[in-house]
């Protein structure tokens, strides 16, 4: 009994952490899907909706103790923060990214570098490189269900990263915008041939996956607070996770995500891996599915039916 | 009567290339108008150059009273609404949405039309028409063989009741009677819905076959024109193109 509420234990933990990933890993797909670009910048652009979360939350909230004002502040600041990092995604790629558009494929790259840079530096100058604390919206005490210790906030990551996951997944399949972004992602000239405009695209694409990566944050915050250089590891392990399920497929940044965050829980408990050695593990199976599968567990090899 | 495509002493360089030098030719209502040439003779260049994916470096282009392209790139229009003026083009290689289902495909041809009702009656136009499409509605493009993905091609530009349908290499390696079977449907589509058609071809004898008017095009340049007819008997065209 002992082992089976252990494993579950594992399981939960491994999947609010990989719910996580899985949500920012889907900016950085989605963006590749359509411009062949990684946009370095995107766990900067999570650190920004940290903030900006952090700061609507707080504002909302006042002084006002635990209840369901407060936990209904705690959305509409997520809410907020996702359509003001949306913003912020589509005027970064609209100032950055598309001038260089024409260029080689390493200048845009190198721009989503120096975005990276001014997006943390701007931070640390305007709000200090102190860490704040981005407090729970519920008394977060865990409960026990079987066995297994689960906190409220595990619960909330899980509800919200479904919930995004599904909505995606509803967009990219049944509506028109949706299935537009699908056929840029295949192939522009032909998608301009059917008076799908790629810019208005590519910007929807930049919100979306800046939206989601600012749910992401705040998300994350919760646990580790909220400070300039948040987003970079947490940025890097969601890309891992984006190439390991296959760069530029949306379910596969899903997969990749929640496999990733079960692989990084169940190394640490089960191989006997050092916590202090987690982040080696994201990486071990980079070059591993770069060496086996280099195009990704869902991704497919590139081949041109003539 | 004015001609419903009007393409006027036009010129597009590839770099250094000049691919179309001087390029001046008409497409009138209701016809069906062939130009044919070898592999890299600029056909390609030429669709290209009406839809606005090729810029002008002198002449120009114009479809009814609307100027589509002119050296000034500014004052050219973008593919993008291109679709919008009523005119599509089946693109060489067919450049199907691999990814997408024969549904979607047809959703994107008809991107531009907000009407579901009038989308949904269009998709059982297509389906009725070609019937190996609608067998296949839910599958993946990618796994059609080249003349479905070719009828996918047409049919998806067709999603948009165009005025004017520009086709690349149509015939382009699928089987005789397959080449045949799509050529017979553009003649039908031109003659029950009244669809000018402007058809780019490598194969000859098809698409004099199938067209009132042609061109014959030979490194960029226009060198022959006429009615089909009799450009199937000249002895320059069947010298070249049709190996007599």
């Amino acid at each position: 009994m002992g082992s089976i509420s252990e494993f579950f234990q594992h399981l939960m933990n491994g999947l609010t952490l990989g719910g996580i990933y899985a949500l920012i890993a889907l900016g950085y797909t989605m963006v590749y899907g359509i411009l062949k670009f990684i946009n370095f910048a995107h766990g900067d652009i999570l650190m920004f909706g940290a903030y900006i979360g952090l700061f609507v939350f707080n504002f909302l909230r006042g002084d006002s103790p635990l209840g369901t004002w407060t936990f209904i502040s705690f959305f509409i600041a997520m809410l907020i923060s996702m359509i003001v990092t949306g913003a912020l995604g589509v005027a970064i790629e609209r100032i950055a990214y598309k001038p260089l558009r024409k260029a080689s494929r390493l200048a845009p790259l190198l721009s989503a570098i120096g975005v990276s840079f001014i997006l943390s530096n701007g931070a640390a100058w305007m709000w200090g490189t102190q860490s704040r604390k981005l407090e729970y919206p519920f008394d977060n005490a865990p409960f026990t269900v079987g066995g297994v210790v689960i906190t409220p906030h595990q619960v909330m990551i899980l509800i919200v990263s479904l919930i995004m996951m599904l909505a995606l997944i509803i967009f990219v399949n049944n509506t028109r915008m949706g299935k537009a972004m699908r056929a840029v992602s295949l192939d522009q000239d032909t998608s301009r041939l059917m008076g799908i405009n790629v810019n208005s695209v590519i910007s929807l694409t930049f919100a979306i996956g800046s939206a989601l990566a600012a749910s992401g944050g705040m998300l994350i915050a919760l646990d580790f607070k909220v400070y300039p250089s948040m987003g970079m590891m947490i940025g890097l392990k969601a890309f891992v996770a984006a190439v390991v399920g296959g760069i530029g497929n949306i379910g596969g940044a899903m997969l990749g995500g929640i496999l990733l965050g079960l692989l990084e829980t169940f190394g640490v408990a089960i191989l006997g891996i050092p916590p202090a050695m987690k982040d080696t593990i994201s990486f071990g199976i980079l070059i591993l599915v770069l060496l086996v599968k280099p195009e990704g567990l869902l991704g497919k090899a590139v081949r041109e039916k003539v | 009567m004015k001609p419903l495509l009007n393409i006027e002493d036009i010129s597009v360089n590839y770099g250094a290339i000049k691919a179309l030098k001087n390029v001046s030719m008409s497409v009138n209502k209701g016809h069906i108008v062939s130009l044919i040439g070898a592999n890299g003779a600029g056909k390609s260049t030429l669709l290209k150059a009406i839809v606005g994916l090729e810029p002008l470096i002198g002449g120009s282009i114009t479809y009814g009273d609307i100027t589509l392209a002119t050296d000034n790139i500014r004052k050219s229009i973008r593919t993008e609404n291109i679709a919008k003026l009523g005119i599509s083009l089946v693109p060489e290689g067919r450049h199907v949405f691999t990814d997408m289902s024969v549904e979607e495909n047809l959703d994107m041809g008809a991107f531009l039309v907000r009407d579901d009702a009038l989308i949904k009656r269009k998709k059982e136009e297509m389906y009725d028409f070609f019937p190996i499409l609608g067998e296949r509605r839910r599958q993946k493009t990618r796994s059609l063989s080249g003349g479905e993905q070719q009828m996918m091609a047409i049919a998806r530009a067709l999603m948009s009741s165009p005025k004017l349908l520009l086709l690349d290499e149509p015939g382009l390696g699928l089987a005789p009677l397959i080449v045949q079977d799509i050529f017979e449907k553009i003649a039908y589509i031109n003659k029950t819905e009244n669809i000018t058609v402007f058809l780019v071809e490598q194969n000859a004898k098809m698409a004099l076959k199938a067209s009132t008017e042609g061109y014959v095009m030979e490194n960029g340049r226009i060198v022959l024109s006429g009615s089909s007819e009799k450009l199937l008997k000249s002895k320059e065209v069947q010298e070249a193109y049709l190996g007599a």
